[in-house]
């Protein structure tokens, strides 16, 4: 079976940046902000990329599912060598409680319009730290799943041998595609998009879409009561030396 | 179509608040043994009220169950032990859960925050058409939960509107549940239908460690990219022996290959509240902040007065590790107290 890869981007706030909570504490600022590709989408990009690099699969297809600037998400993704894109646009008031659920469902539903066999996504996104996206859409197409991976190894055209980071050590399964993967961080060293490939990706076809031309219902699933500020730490006391260090510990009864 | 709907989704409301509160709590195991943070989701279940349920799944778990047995605050445990249940892959685990699930008809179903739980119970949801809730830090009620978002620099509160709540929750945010009990293990219901050709176990490479456990340890000693190399990480092992202390490292350390990736701590490596967090040679970046900053107290010892990380700690000291270290090693049994 030839690999087509459906590879998930989403746009989030840079790893970078320190978010402010808003002053009514509905959510974080976002305005102004720098955005870029959640960090863990761009391995699975890179992946994606270097699986059809090593002519193992034969079309890479970027998903966004946001608002209009995701488009330029998806352009990164392109830049980085994905064929062309999907953006499924979400309105910024229906994106407030846009939650994994939803983008495993449209997700689910894409492979059948692209015929995909591989799902590629990051392990989690930054902003939400969720987790979940790549399990739902496993579960929803009754797909394996291979969560935080470390490597991938295609067998011949029906199944890959993964590496997956768990806690205590790695674990070496199998799955029969299709599959659905999420990566994690040592799956590999993403690219730059050079310059040349930024100018080409502009020219690379993007597909807008929405929920609704899918049939997949938006209805949010939660309610945001607030976002807080977590608690400040007192700040701390320097020491000098290495004995009044100890002498502090032992006084806090930690030695 | 869409009046249907509405009026289907009332009526499950109402059948909701009809509903008791009961929660299926998944346990979490390696080698042989119940993994602590199992006790700390007995807790946070607790805290929704309503008898709990522990569900032991896998291959030759006997042992796990007769330990699980013991919890406090479970009043049900349920095992299912068989050996296409090797390995915990997901896609045999989670017609388990969904067979004591049709049994039962549980409100809630919870697990530790761990990669087996992560793993299994987002697919779970899939199976419910519910939308799951990740890294609970607090239960307010049956459905408004605490959870961080953007590596812990905000805490959003929501409400949950599906009809069976599906958490993980952070082990560290709940004190672990005592065990004195003595639970009857009982046979789960049987998974039926279940495609055993789509996934395979393999094997595990487990790192041996006669160390605490990290994410349940008292005292953690974590080492940076400072450290400088693999060898000199000896010099951490050798303090963590004498405190009886896990030893963690920060990102930059594990992608330098002085450690293996299953000792990082951060955002997305493993989350800790011990005691005692020691950071050495760390700068203390929002990421890996995100998975200590909990700690009771906070020790970093770095050589650059403007780290980050000096802005959590409770106790710093500007100094170069390589002198710092092996002098605290050369003086701390004068100081422990007996």
């Amino acid at each position: 079976m030839a690999l087509r890869i459906l590879v998930g981007c989403k746009r989030v706030v840079d790893y970078a940046v320190k978010v402010r909570v808003k002053p009514d504490h509905t959510g974080v600022v976002t305005q102004g902000v720098k955005h870029s590709l959640n960090p863990f989408d761009e391995i699975a990009v890179e992946e994606a990329v270097r699986l059809k690099e090593k002519k193992q699969a034969e079309e890479i297809i970027a998903v966004s599912c946001g608002p209009a600037a995701c488009q330029e998400t998806l352009r990164t993704a392109l830049a980085m060598g994905a064929d062309r894109a999907i953006h499924v646009e979400v309105p910024d008031a229906e994106y407030a409680t846009l939650q994994p659920l939803h983008v495993a469902k449209i997700l689910a539903k894409l492979t059948e319009r692209t015929k995909a066999n591989l799902i590629l996504v990051g392990k989690q996104a930054i902003d939400d730290d969720s987790n979940q996206t790549a399990q739902i859409a496993a579960g929803l197409l009754d797909w394996p799943q291979a969560t935080f991976v470390s490597k991938v190894e295609l067998q011949g055209n029906d199944s890959a041998n993964i590496i997956r980071e768990v806690d205590g050590g790695l674990e070496h399964i199998k799955v029969k595609l299709p599959a659905v993967i999420s990566a994690d961080l040592r799956l590999n060293e993403p690219r730059y998009a050079t310059l040349p490939n930024i100018m080409k990706a502009k020219k690379k076809p993007l597909e807008k879409l929405t929920a609704k031309d899918l049939g997949v219902d938006l209805a949010p699933r939660i309610k945001i009561l607030a976002v807080e500020e977590p608690p400040v730490r007192e700040a701390g006391a320097k020491v000098e030396d290495v004995d009044q260090l100890l002498a502090k510990l032992k006084e806090l009864g930690r030695i | 179509m869409h009046t249907l709907r509405r009026f289907g989704s009332t009526r499950q409301l109402t059948n909701l608040a009809m509903r008791k509160v009961s929660t299926l709590v998944l346990a979490e195991h390696q080698g042989g043994k119940l993994a602590p943070a199992t006790l700390s989701a007995i807790a946070a279940s607790k805290k929704i009220g309503g008898e709990v349920t522990l569900l032991v799944a896998g291959k030759d778990v006997a042992g796990v169950a007769t330990e699980a047995g013991k919890a406090d605050g479970i009043k049900k445990l349920l095992v299912a032990d068989d050996a296409s249940l090797e390995g915990l892959l997901p896609e045999r685990i989670v017609p388990v859960v969904l067979a004591s699930q049709r049994q039962f008809n549980f409100t809630h179903i919870v697990g530790p925050s761990t990669a087996f739980a992560k793993n299994v119970l987002p697919r779970v949801a899939a199976k419910l058409d519910v939308s799951p809730i990740s890294d609970v830090l607090d239960i307010k009620s049956e459905n408004i939960f605490v959870r961080p978002i953007y590596a812990g620099n905000a805490i959003q509160t929501l409400l949950a509107n599906d009809a069976v709540k599906i958490l993980t929750v952070r082990a560290s945010s709940f004190d672990a549940v005592a065990t004195g009990s003595n639970i009857v293990p009982e046979a789960a219901a049987k998974a039926d239908g279940v495609n055993q050709d789509t996934s395979t176990y393999v094997k595990s490479e487990i790192s041996k460690s006669e160390r605490p456990e990290l994410s349940s340890a008292k005292k953690v000693i974590s080492g940076g990219r400072g450290m400088k190399s693999g060898n000199n990480f000896k010099m951490l092992y050798d303090l963590a022996d004498k405190i009886d202390a896990a030893v963690g490292a920060s990102r930059a350390a594990v992608d330098a290959g002085f450690v293996p990736n299953d000792l990082q701590v951060g955002q997305t490596g493993k989350i800790v509240a011990p005691e005692l967090y020691v950071a050495i040679g760390i700068s203390g970046a929002i990421q890996h902040l995100a998975g200590m900053k909990d700690s009771k107290t906070i020790v970093a010892i770095n050589k650059d007065p403007e780290a980050p990380i000096f802005q959590v700690a409770d106790v710093g000291l500007v100094a170069d590790l390589f002198k710092a270290v092996p002098e605290i090693l050369q003086k701390i049994d004068g100081y422990r107290s007996k």
